[in-house]
């Protein structure tokens, strides 16, 4: 090899390097959930957390109105940050919350609502993280806002916080029809 | 308390990298004898420290503590102990901490064999490998902390490890495949120290061989066990699937192949040097690679278990250094290496030449396969492209067979040049016999049809006629019995024929059929009837099985085999535990898929012969790396060090 051979190398190198620089960019979770946005969510069928009889959940019972689907778990510090946040939207607009209970211990999570209170219609239980794949979830929590058609019209990966909700979430949900109070007034989620 | 011990002991094994790192390569740059003896003992002390740390992230799993995040995320009280120890690395933290665990201790073995090396070599070695390992730590460390606690909110009880690493194979593959990886990084440092000090002349080579050869011994066995786990754990039957994480794993096999074919002509011959380092140093880097791949989440797979930007960003950067680091190097002394060195178109040297060029290539395709989906994704803005298992097999297979047609000659080629004419002599009946018993396994065998197949069977009995001629011959020969260099060459080289015979037969011969089953039925594939007695009900101590019951008639012999569909309580996933009769020429192989109407299941049944071939051939291959390493040769490095002489067992020639 003569000398400038030996830079020959360095220079593929360079833009395997490169490759995984962009493609690490792409992978960037907050860029990412595009890739449900405006799609249907997934079909999927899971127990009910409150082991209710009544058969399995599946998506066909979040049709009819928009809703927020949340993946939380009682291991995550953040979802215990969040909780607050979900009690409130909860006390502010008439919209379903449906729960993931996400690779957590069912025994903890029911122990978790009793103690911390229950901002969700229903929750379902994902022990293995399976459906959480389905739905390309990080890590908890994640929200997911569904139409009334079941598409997935916007995706928080993290903890929804006061922000996420006034500029984010609450908009939304007033543009698919859902009365939203500005302040802590109370609508009646009927 | 004690966890946060652990933390203190990591950051001191920490501590101590960096200080490795400068007393090595500072007191191998200025001549101070002391500081370069520092570097051993900073060595000593981060291998002290890591296996504290280490010990105490054990202790916390075997004793429930779920305070710890991690280990209230990877275990669970009714966790067999077994795995409770091994739940250390069945996930991201875990495993880097015993991956530097490793680390250190290759650092220490090489420090305890040290004494046979000039200060100045080892004392860079060290230095690089503490500088390696104060990187591993500090991503530990920054990003990847497995001593954090959950407090005041610990858990009752652990999310429980994945079933899927619940399993022997798990136990082992991983350590076996960290052991390879992190090898590597010897002949890296050595290199690195042998481009700092200007010293690459055959006795580097020797310093680099029996290193080389061990870590490659430690991935092909962890290769083997992580395909062969696959093939039992996952129910479908499968070996090998191109997924990115197995190429990860297997780009730097090939390297290190090649690697330890071209040390072969560097030490013996002096030649091929500067390709040499640069082999040495892409072992390690595409290990790094691989690291990148699985751990950032780039390319997804039923691997990637721990998915963190800030992870795949931190080892981007790492290998930027790193790689970029000693690529910088080498394009600016290798040139000093280069040697004028002559051989002849049949000679050693050539064919050790195909040989790498075949390997080298073999590992772009790879390499290629893998990063072209990610590669596509960024230059189109986001579509996604799939690169399958048919266009790996398409570029892969031939390379492999072409390896294998020089494999059957090459061995037997002296050095410098070769008479043709003796060699055709002697290599012609294998030829005319490999070839004959290749086509009559193809005309015997029903269902052998493809070209293919049945060249990579021929190629298969070519490898091991010429081997068995040479070691008749060398035998025959009066005085020296062969060197056990000699004896692992040639063991190693029948493991690749044995596995080329296994993969080619698999390929062709299996049955694979997915049926539906219902009580008493039977189903039958050649000599081989299964009968389904139905499914029963049966406790484990962390799951609950449905265990089906078949009753096998395979010629003469009877049997039964239970295959379980297992929901595990804590995390309530359902696994599928394949039941295998694993026989030398067959495995006879049932899993159970979902259950139908009317008691019915979906069963899988399967006949493979000569599937074992293919992991037994790894072994085989890995004995015959480690049993080379053993030769006289390396055990009179010691002594030699002070003669400097640098010819011991063949001749070599001065730089």
């Amino acid at each position: 090899m003569n000398r400038i051979g030996l830079f020959a190398p360095l220079a593929l190198f360079a833009v395997v390097l490169a490759i995984g620089y962009f493609g690490f960019q792409l992978d960037d979770p907050h860029r990412l959930p595009s890739a449900l946005i405006g799609k249907p969510f997934p079909d999927f069928a899971a127990e009910r957390l409150d082991g209710e009889a009544g058969g399995l959940v599946r998506r066909a019972d979040l049709l009819g109105s928009p809703v927020l689907v949340n993946v939380w778990a009682t291991w995550c510090p953040t979802c215990k940050a969040e909780h607050d946040e979900l009690l409130r939207i909860r006390s502010r607009a008439p919209v379903r919350i449906i729960g993931i209970n996400y690779k957590d211990d069912p025994v903890k999570a029911r122990r978790w609502l009793a103690e911390y209170g229950d901002p969700y219609e229903l929750n379902l239980i994902d022990a293995d993280g399976a459906l959480g794949v389905e739905l390309g979830v990080y890590g908890a929590p994640e929200t997911f806002l569904l139409n009334a058609g079941g598409d997935v019209v916007f995706k928080q990966v993290g903890a929804i916080d006061e922000q996420i909700w006034q500029q984010e979430i609450a908009p939304r949900l007033a543009a698919m029809g859902v009365p939203v109070a500005d302040g802590e007034a109370r609508i009646d989620a009927g | 308390m004690i966890p946060e011990l652990g933390h203190l002991s990591v950051i001191l094994a920490l501590a101590l990298s960096i200080a490795g790192a400068v007393f090595g390569l500072g007191g191998a740059h200025i001549g101070l004898g002391r500081w370069m003896q520092a570097a051993t003992s900073a060595t000593y002390g981060q291998m002290v420290f890591v296996a504290l740390g280490f010990l105490v992230l054990v202790n916390a799993f075997v004793t429930d503590d779920f305070s710890v995040a991690y280990v209230a995320h990877n275990s669970n009280s009714l966790l067999p102990w077994q795995y409770k120890v091994s739940a250390l690395w069945g996930a991201h933290e875990g495993s880097l901490l015993l991956w530097t665990l490793i680390m250190t201790l290759w650092m220490s073995a090489v420090a305890l064999r040290g004494a046979a090396l000039p200060p100045g070599i080892l004392a860079r070695v060290l230095g690089v490998m503490g500088l390696l390992n104060g990187g591993f730590l500090s991503f530990l460390l920054l990003t990847s902390n497995p001593f954090e606690r959950l407090l005041p909110l610990a858990p009752a009880d652990g999310a429980d490890l994945n079933p899927l690493l619940q399993d022997f194979g798990l136990i082992v593959h991983p350590p076996m495949l960290y052991t390879g990886y992190v090898g590597f990084s010897v002949a890296f440092a050595f290199a690195v120290a042998g481009l700092l000090s200007g010293r690459l002349d055959s006795a580097w080579a020797r310093w680099s061989r029996p290193w080389t050869n061990i870590a490659w011994a430690f991935l092909t066995l962890g290769i083997a066990l992580g395909s062969w786990w696959a093939y039992y754990e996952l129910g479908w039957g499968g070996w090998w699937f191109w997924d990115p994480v197995e190429n990860a794993s297997f780009m730097p096999w090939l390297a290190a192949t090649a690697l330890i074919h071209s040390l072969a002509v560097a030490e013996k011959r002096g030649a091929f040097r500067t390709w040499t380092l640069l082999l040495a140093l892409s072992a390690f880097s595409l290990s790094l690679l691989g690291a990148f791949i699985v751990r950032s989440g780039v390319l997804t797979s039923v691997h990637a278990f721990a998915v963190d930007p800030t992870r795949g960003l931190y080892i981007l950067g790492f290998l930027a250094v790193v790689v970029g680091g000693s690529l910088t190097l080498f394009a600016l002394r290798a040139s000093a290496a280069a040697a004028d060195v002559r051989y002849g178109l049949f000679s050693r040297e050539a064919s050790l030449l195909v040989n790498n060029l075949l390997l080298v290539v073999a590992m772009a395709v790879v390499l290629l396969g893998t990063l072209y989906p990610l590669a596509y994704e960024a230059l189109t803005g986001g579509d996604k492209i799939s690169i399958g298992p048919p266009w790996f097999n398409r570029f892969f297979v031939p390379l492999m067979l072409a390896a294998a047609v020089a494999l059957g000659v090459g061995p037997f080629l002296g050095w410098k040049r070769s008479g043709f004419t003796r060699l055709r002599r002697r290599l012609a009946w294998c030829f005319g016999a490999s070839v004959a018993l290749a086509v009559l396994v193809a005309l015997l065998l029903e269902g052998l049809r493809s070209w293919g197949a049945a060249a990579a069977v021929g190629l298969g009995l070519w490898i091991l006629c010429t081997h068995a001629v040479d070691v008749g011959r060398r035998l025959r020969l009066k005085g020296a019995s062969p060197p056990l260099s000699y004896w692992g060459m040639t063991l190693a080289h029948i493991g690749f024929a044995v596995s080329l015979l296994g993969i080619a037969l698999t390929h062709e011969l299996s049955v694979e059929k997915d049926i539906r089953m219902s009580v008493g039925e039977s189903a039958t594939h050649g000599e081989v009837t299964f009968r389904f007695d139905g499914v029963v009900d049966a406790p484990g101590p962390n799951y609950r099985a449905q265990r089906g019951l078949f009753a096998i008639e395979d010629g003469e012999r009877r049997f039964g085999l239970t295959p379980e569909k297992r929901r595990y309580f804590a995390s309530g996933s359902v696994m599928t535990e394949a039941a295998i009769d694993a026989g030398f020429f067959k495995d006879i192989y049932v899993s159970l898929g979902e259950p139908l109407a009317n008691g019915d299941w979906a069963v899988r049944v399967y006949v493979k012969p000569f599937v074992r071939w293919i992991w037994f051939g790894a072994v085989l291959m890995a004995l015959g790396g480690t049993l080379a390493v053993a030769d006289k040769r390396y055990r009179r490095l010691r002594r030699r060090v002070e003669s400097r002489s640098s010819a011991i067992g063949a001749p070599s020639v001065p730089a």
